[in-house]
């Protein structure tokens, strides 16, 4: 296939706290839902913020082909949202993939050549289910409460199943994905904090424009919604404590009451393909995209800068390689944390770029709605952004305020706003070691 | 025009040395670096040796910059002691024309070492009740104690993307800096991708290679209930056996490796050395198995395929492989079928070796290891051995060179990595010719 090097967005699978699947999602942006809720998975009473974005429940099953289940029981939750989302994202792309055809949905054969479909996912760094490790762990109690290293490695490690650590890798989000829908060309694993969705969709996409792929499965996944992963956020300081009694007033992006974040699982994955291999199979067009770029914070890997000018150069690349100005961008998604300092670096990195025109651009932010989800909350954003360009709507963006002296951006407030939409600009950034990545999407015209 | 892609600097810490040139002698030495752990207190674990890297001093590879990086996690100082003498080597601790936002970073980082002393005490605080018995977990109790056992810092290092962020730091690369953790494949990987971004075009320069200590109590238990490592424990010297029919699993390596890749025009006007060219990379998934590799070996011959196309040559243009051979019945016989199959008769002529078999397995860092054992190799005509290598396996019936170095042209090298869960990664290397 003779390749134009263009390549579009025809699928769009997410699991998030308000919504599994794109439309319902799409809705419930619209509806400015929230998504965050006091801890159901465990009892949360020992932590000092016990809320978080849970989804709403499902079944693994209805996702996997019925020979798959056994490989189900060594699935940790972040490798159950990726599989989740896959399922999603080749539905919603009418990608007759093995697990449709396996599942009985679709006939043989595949509309997609498993050597030509590759993956590019986000991973976090995944918890240990805790009560099966501390479960574990505390066989290996000797006199006086004290653990015995000893005793764990004589005895008390074969408390695990034998596939535990399997579990844990973040490539096995991918590794289950590729096995799924079979999925053999390209892949890689993209750790790098709440960039790493980003990241993968932008490599996923250069992977295409220089033919080493013809379909890309991309984004990310992850759960915080585990003591341990929420012990840490709160040691580094990010997490909203004031809000255990009213949950949906966790997040505030870029808005003056800002007062941290709150952690949550989710992610989602979405289909790019090029453009010719999307026409031949007379695909939906969502968008195209047509920039990435990437950027580092120079001054610490565990605090922003200030200036916010690895994110500024982030945005600034992207552009470059889109070969537009700032001024051609109809609308800008940041990451909005709601922690004061990083909000306010990504407000000076964005700024750096747009100037007082800023104010001017429509803007969204899901963050208040979803929560924190680590290496999937980017591909929930660039999903979230191409249904706005798709459908020329700007949904509202929760907890935040209109534009003025408080905040640097243009946000609709209360209801979704008509507006033509050409070109988007989303963007990620890591809390942890000071990674940006930007990606630029625009309406698809012949 | 097209954008090449060459290697202008090298560094690694390994079991072997904290220097690319004690590490390569010591290997063509046929030298071991495993011993029983000191790390932790192993000896009751089904494996209760490794290869550590010893005496690591993170002040004496940065001096006062080590300050900086206060709280900097085994993989974190790893990273830095690896990048910092390949910065050197590569001639940039004196260069001023660097553009900083055209420097990027790719690593094969891996997470930092699991805080174990806090995990196991919350874990007891939250499974023993009044009495000690055993109880199912009570996340109130097990909150109180990890509210106060655990430390942030220790924590936050843990973060794969963390030893990335340290490197932008310590050398004010502004451009992309991305983290794969593809398991054992890892670094492999992350230099393929950081080709791939200087031939596109989003830097001159690229920090690439990977970082990984996973000895640690919970790693050693992870690898030791998958069964996956040796456990001779009393005769840990050859204990790793890459190929021979005795082997019984791999050996855990710890360390770091970093190549400085910069775009060939941008190193020949800076006058830099230029130590080889990277001119082939393939990326598959087996898309298989989450325990197996697939019997025929289809992914890793779809790796090595791929990075034989996009390098424009041949197997037999091939003059030696540094083998992923970690031991493990199956890699090392899966790897020789896939080799055999794409190879056809050159398989029988070309060199094959693990190194594993005397630094064990660095995890994420090992493809990177690997690469600059490639590079040496092109540069000195001599192929690093497989020791304790005895026991020939009808299954694994390939020159791996049997436990000597072996002076022979080497012109061009394919390094392999597989990690588990079916990702498979080759990058192919070769001279500068012109």
């Amino acid at each position: 296939m003779t390749s134009s090097g263009r390549v579009v967005v025809t699928g769009l699978g997410l699991a998030t706290p308000i919504g599994i699947g794109i439309e319902t999602f799409w809705e419930a942006l619209l509806e400015k839902r929230c998504g965050l809720r006091r801890i159901e998975a465990f009892d949360p009473s020992g932590l000092p913020a016990q809320i978080a974005g849970e989804l709403p429940s499902f079944s693994l099953r209805d996702f996997i082909p019925k020979t798959y289940r056994k490989s189900a029981k060594v699935m940790s939750r972040d490798i159950e949202i990726a599989v989740v989302s896959a399922y999603y994202a080749v539905k919603d792309a009418g990608l007759n993939t093995k697990c449709v055809i396996d599942r009985g949905e679709a006939p043989e054969p595949a509309n997609v050549d498993s050597r030509r479909f590759g993956a590019n996912i986000g991973a976090g760094l995944i918890c240990a289910d805790l009560p099966e490790l501390a479960g574990a762990l505390s066989t290996a109690a000797v006199e006086d409460r004290r653990f015995s290293l000893a005793k764990w490695g004589e005895e008390g490690m074969t408390n695990l199943t034998p596939l535990w650590l399997l579990k844990f890798l973040p490539n096995m989000l991918a590794c289950h994905v590729t096995i799924v829908h079979d999925a053999q060309a390209p892949s890689n694993t993209i750790t790098c904090g709440e960039a790493s969705s980003h990241i993968a969709i932008g490599e996923a996409y250069r992977t295409i424009a220089r033919g080493d792929a013809d379909v890309c499965i991309c984004g990310g996944a992850e759960s915080k919604v585990n003591p341990m992963a929420m012990i840490r956020p709160w040691l580094f300081g990010w997490l909203n404590l004031d809000s255990n009694e009213s949950p949906g007033d966790a997040i505030h992006p870029f808005n003056p009451r800002r007062n941290g974040t709150a952690a949550a699982e989710g992610g989602g994955l979405v289909i790019l393909e090029s453009l010719e291999h999307a026409r031949k199979r007379r695909a939906r067009i969502y968008a195209e995209i047509v920039g990435f770029g990437a950027g580092t914070n120079v001054e610490s890997w565990s605090r922003p800068d200030p200036r916010g000018r690895g994110i500024s150069l982030s945005l600034r690349n992207a552009l470059t390689d889109a070969g537009i100005d700032p001024e051609r961008v109809d609308l800008v998604a940041p990451f909005g944390t709601g922690i004061e300092t990083y909000d306010a670096a990504e407000a000076a990195g964005w700024a750096d770029l747009f100037g007082d025109r800023l104010q001017d651009v429509p803007a969204m932010v899901t963050r208040a709605n979803v929560g924190n989800n680590g290496a999937g909350s980017g591909a929930i954003d660039f999903a979230a952004v191409t249904m706005a360009l798709y459908n020329n709507t700007v949904p509202p963006s929760l907890n935040t305020t209109g534009p003025g002296a408080a905040c640097s951006f243009h946000f609709a407030q209360n209801d979704p706003v008509d507006s033509k939409i050409t070109y988007a600009l989303s963007a990620g950034h890591a809390l942890v070691g000071g990674q940006s990545a930007a990606l630029v999407i625009r309406r698809f015209q012949e | 025009m097209e954008r090449r892609v060459v290697i202008t600097g090298m560094g690694c810490i390994t079991p072997l040395g904290h220097d690319v040139e004690t590490v390569w002698r010591r290997l063509l030495a046929a030298d071991c670096g495993i011993a029983p752990t000191t790390l932790f207190d192993a000896r009751t674990f089904p494996s209760s040796f490794s290869a550590e890297v010893k005496s690591f001093s993170l002040q004496k590879c940065l001096g006062a910059d080590a300050e900086k990086h206060r709280g900097a996690s085994r993989n974190s100082q790893f990273a830095l002691g690896a990048a910092v003498s390949a910065w050197k080597n590569a001639g940039l601790d004196t260069y001023m024309g660097l553009d900083p936002t055209r420097v990027g970073i790719y690593l094969g980082g891996g997470e930092g070492p699991n805080d174990f002393d806090p995990c196991a005490a919350a874990a007891l605080a939250g499974c023993l009740d009044d009495a000690g018995e055993l109880m199912p977990l009570d996340t109130v109790r097990w909150a109180d104690t990890a509210r106060k056992v655990f430390d942030a810092v220790n924590e936050l290092e843990q973060e794969p993307c963390c030893a990335g962020g340290h490197l932008a730091v310590q050398f004010n690369a502004q451009g992309p800096n991305f983290n794969t953790l593809t398991a054992c494949a890892a670094s492999t990987q992350a230099i393929g991708e950081a080709r791939h971004i200087i031939r596109y075009g989003d830097a001159d320069l690229m920090i690439s290679g990977g970082t990984h200590s996973m000895i640690h109590p919970l790693g050693v238990t992870g690898f030791n209930r998958l069964t996956a490592l040796s456990t001779r424990n009393d005769s840990c010297l050859t204990a790793s056996r890459p190929f021979d029919r005795t082997r019984d699993g791999f050996v855990l390596g710890e360390g770091a490796g970093v190549v400085i890749l910069e775009e060939l025009e941008h190193a020949r006007r800076r006058g830099a050395n230029i130590l080889a060219e990277i001119i082939g990379f393939g990326s598959t998934a087996d898309a298989f198995r989450i325990t197996d590799i697939h019997e025929e070996g289809r992914g890793g011959i779809a790796a090595m395929q791929a990075a034989l196309d996009s390098a424009g040559i041949t197997a037999a243009d091939v003059d030696y492989i540094s083998a992923h051979g970690t031991g493990t019945e199956e890699n090392d016989k899966i790897e020789t079928l896939a080799i055999r199959r794409l190879f056809g008769e050159h398989a029988k002529k070309v060199a094959i070796s693990s190194i594993k078999s005397m630094m064990g397995h660095l995890i994420a860092a090992a493809g990177v290891v690997e690469l600059i054992t490639c590079v040496l190799a092109i540069r000195d005509n001599i192929v690093p051995p497989t020791i304790n290598y005895a026991n020939p396996d009808p299954n694994c019936d390939l020159d791996y060179v049997p436990n000597e170095a072996r002076k022979m042209p080497v012109r061009i090298a394919l390094s392999n990595s597989f990690g588990f869960g079916g990702q498979n990664d080759a990058l192919i290397v070769r001279g500068i010719t012109d």
